[in-house]
């Protein structure tokens, strides 16, 4: 039997293909966009992942440390690594800030001037964690690199997300210090995508709390003019001060990893009663991060992404139903010729699938290709390209029901007539 | 039949659906959960692990001496400025005497005053003497002519009496003498401890050293024990380093070190260590050590290592026996167990492993659960896991060249 399909596909097969690559390139806008979607997600899971941590101890009554500032005395993490069901406690620091590369010529000079074109075009915003040096595997560490080595020197070391764009080898300024790249790791990104640098704790400590040298300067001569500090008769008064008002020993968080088979919010319960600090669980740090920091954000991309489906439907089965009645004419002769309704129906159900396996074909395949341009994450769930090929297919079989519907209506006498 | 016709449409629709369903297949297989990951591999080596240490200090002056008043004062004169070289003894500055000048020149007349009375003591003696002696003759003669009967028994005894008061005279005179004396030796010593305060006031230089400041100007007060002029000892400068105590437990005095002087990021001048104090930190978590630069070339170079830079000293600590080690980037953890993944039949498989030394180029020892020629993954695309498809490459793709 001749397939009746095939046939008027063939007849027409540059308006079926090209009518197919338009609807793929709507079905894979609407795949980039749910692609979007689950990677601004899966950012802040990578995030949770990434730390490999357990439990966050932060600042009592805070969301820290990526929702909320939190600051805690950086010798808390020892009371911690004593209770029952603790394995490792780890310091981490945050901060988001921009970071550049630094020129050769400049490195040898270390002088801070004005960023030539290429390292000002170069420059990335980035997240500096500083996490404690030569524990790989310790919360907080990268868990696994693409090149280069871990973290080894105590200073003026770093290991970046290959989204920086670094090199290894190459030197980046972080506040006053220069810092190697000496490693680069891939997917470490902070909730709002920026990718991570990851410095030495101490070093962070200082990027973070330290000032610059202007502010620096500048409280010193304010605490050298007031006579409660630098009091006559007394000039060691003043460098005690100053001394004291350099100091930098805060961190934002405790990553805490559990014992095998120790609870979580046991151990939980007992840092916030005995530690007197705020900690949360692997499932309640995700609900903040999800529930409460990129919550409108991911709505926000959620709301468009369902309303681009409901759009893109819509043009899918618009367009399908148009392509029927367009040949109206063509299903009146065969109507005419005595043609059997189910063959027409089948014709048409054939070419609309088939128009949509196209379409999907095309559509996974373009999102792909144009993923990676895209400068945040874009993840392509295979369970949503399943759910899309079945939304697809539902959707124009849904479409060529009522063409169908339209078609077997038609009166055969229009085939003759005007 | 017209049988070209729609072969050649068949033709021009497979032409476009065949890429078409080729190019997704490519896609699902390279990108996406069925693509295999990317993996460089790296072998296990059999290599002297020299586990080395990295610390950061400032460079500070051994001796530093602060030159000051040892009783509150004001400064008359400073007279060397910051940067200079003094010699041992010399004049840094002095102190305003306020009537110190003056009272030396009291004492002064106090004390040839006190030579006066001395003099004027010893001819007092020679007169009480020449007294005495007039007195005694004169006794004798009248005891001769008592005995001859020319002179009375009362002229006699006047004159015996005159002779005991000559005597008695030039006691006194002798004790005067001792008086004045006692008196010139006292002045004296006072005269010559206004003469110390007053030397005590000139800032002397204890040792040949480099001025590196000038912490009050003529005119100001002091208090005392406040420093006027701070010098150094240049030939001994040494850098108070600071060393994570995470793996410093090898530190010893006597080590070689590598010094990098933030000013010259890529000269590194030879140290040692010194000594590792008793004492560390606390709430840094450190150790601090001193390291002392082992040859100051003299003369001393220009510019010197400035007191406070920031250095960055490396310390190479003794070789380890040639062992099994990997980059520290093959290591991870897994549900708390640290190992390797080691690729076989079957895709990667994680074995636990004991790690050794390390230094700091990452080079980690294995001790157990690997041997010398073993082929483990070093870096991957992704986290691994095992049974995961991999693809061995030189180079993860998409690196920044």
């Amino acid at each position: 039997m001749i397939s009746l399909a095939g046939r008027d596909i063939l007849h027409a097969w540059g308006k079926f293909v090209f009518t197919g690559v338009g609807l793929g390139l709507l079905i894979g806008v609407t795949l980039s966009m749910a692609g979007i979607y689950r990677g601004m997600v899966d950012d802040a899971e990578v995030l949770l992942d990434n730390s490999g941590a357990d439990l966050w101890a932060v600042q009592k009554d805070t969301l820290g440390p990526y929702a909320e500032p939190s600051t805690l005395a950086d010798d808390l993490y020892r009371g911690i690594l004593t209770l029952p069901g603790v394995a490792r406690a780890a310091n981490v620091t945050y901060l988001t800030m921009q970071v550049r590369p630094v020129a050769p010529n400049q490195a040898a000079s270390n002088q801070t001037s004005d960023p030539a074109g290429d390292e000002a075009a170069r420059e990335r915003r980035a997240m500096i964690v500083g996490v404690v040096p030569g524990g790989f595997g310790e919360p907080g560490q990268p868990p696994f690199l693409v090149a280069g080595r871990h973290l080894t020197r105590g200073h003026y070391e770093a290991v970046a997300d290959v989204t920086t764009g670094f090199r290894l080898g190459e030197q980046v300024r972080i506040r006053r210090n220069l810092y190697t790249i000496v490693g680069l790791t891939r997917r470490a990104v902070s909730s709002g995508g920026d990718p991570m640098v990851y410095i030495p704790l101490k070093d962070a400590q200082e990027a973070q709390f330290l000032k610059d040298n202007d502010a620096i300067i500048a409280q010193r001569r304010r605490t050298a003019a007031n006579p409660v500090f630098n009091r006559p008769g007394q000039p060691e008064v003043l460098d005690a001060v100053l001394a004291a008002q350099t100091q930098s020993s805060s961190v934002n968080a405790i990553l805490v990893r559990l014992e095998p088979g120790a609870d979580a919010d046991e151990v939980a319960a007992d840092i916030r009663r005995w530690k007197h600090l705020t900690v949360y669980t692997r499932a309640e740090m995700n609900e903040i991060l999800q529930a409460k920091l990129i919550a409108t954000s991911a709505r926000q991309i959620f709301m468009f992404l369902v309303i681009l489906s409901v759009v893109s439907a819509a043009i899918v089965a618009f367009i399908i139903y148009t392509l029927t009645l367009g040949k109206i004419r063509e299903i009146a002769v065969l109507k005419l010729i005595g043609t059997r309704n189910r063959t027409i129906a089948g014709m048409i159900l054939q070419q609309a699938v088939g128009l949509g396996v196209i379409g999907f074909v095309v559509g996974k395949t373009v999102a792909t290709l144009w993923a990676p341009i895209f400068p945040k994450y874009v993840l392509l769930l295979p369970g949503d390209a399943a759910r899309g090929f079945l939304v697809v297919v539902i959707i124009c079989v849904l479409a060529s029901l009522v063409a169908i519907r339209a078609a077997l209506r038609v009166d055969p006498a229009e085939a003759i007539g005007g | 039949m017209n049988l070209p016709k729609p072969s050649l449409r068949v033709v021009f629709l497979l032409a476009v659906l065949v890429p078409l369903i080729g190019a997704f297949l490519w896609l699902a297989l390279t990108s996406g959960p069925l693509a295999p990951v990317p993996v460089t591999l790296t072998t296990v080596e059999m290599r002297p692990v020299t586990p080395t240490l990295f610390g950061v200090g400032t460079v500070e002056a051994r001796y530093t001496y602060r030159i000051g008043p040892t009783y509150a004062g004001r400064v008359r004169r400073v007279e060397v400025q910051v940067g200079d070289r003094v010699e041992a003894g010399q004049l840094l500055g002095e102190m305003d005497p306020v009537d110190l000048d003056d009272r030396v020149a009291a004492a002064d007349a106090a004390l040839r005053r006190a030579e006066s009375g001395v003099v004027a003591a010893h001819a007092q003696v020679g007169d009480a003497q020449a007294r005495r002696d007039f007195a005694g003759a004169q006794v004798a003669r009248y005891e001769q002519l008592l005995l001859s009967r020319t002179a009375s028994e009362d002229t006699a005894e006047a004159k015996r009496q005159e002779a005991q008061v000559a005597e008695a005279g030039l006691a006194l005179a002798v004790a005067n003498l001792e008086s004045a004396e006692q008196d010139l030796v006292r002045v004296r010593a006072e005269r010559e401890a206004l003469v110390q305060q007053r030397a005590n006031l000139r800032l002397i230089a204890p040792v040949d050293a480099l001025v590196v400041s000038r912490d009050a100007e003529p005119g100001s007060t002091v208090v005392a024990g406040q420093s006027v002029v701070e010098v150094i000892d240049p030939s001994h400068l040494w850098i108070d380093v600071r060393f994570d105590q995470l793996g410093a437990g090898a530190l010893r005095a006597d080590l070689g070190a590598r010094i990098a002087l933030r000013s010259l990021p890529l000269d590194t001048l030879p140290g040692e260590v010194l000594r590792i104090e008793p004492r560390s930190d606390a709430v840094t978590e450190e150790f601090r050590a001193k390291i002392a630069f082992s040859t100051l070339p003299e003369p001393l170079p220009e510019p010197l290592p400035r007191l406070g830079e920031l250095a960055e000293v490396t310390v190479a600590l003794e070789p380890l026996e040639p062992a099994p080690a990997l980059p520290n980037a093959a290591l991870h953890r897994r549900d708390g167990q640290l190992g390797v993944w080691v690729l076989d039949d079957g895709g990667p498989r994680f074995a636990a492993v004991e790690t050794g030394a390390r230094d700091l180029e990452g080079w980690v020892q294995i001790r157990d659960g690997l041997a010398s020629g073993d082929r483990v993954i070093l870096h991957s695309r992704v986290p691994l896991r095992p049974g995961r498809r991999v693809e061995i490459v030189e180079r993860i793709p998409g690196l920044p060249r």
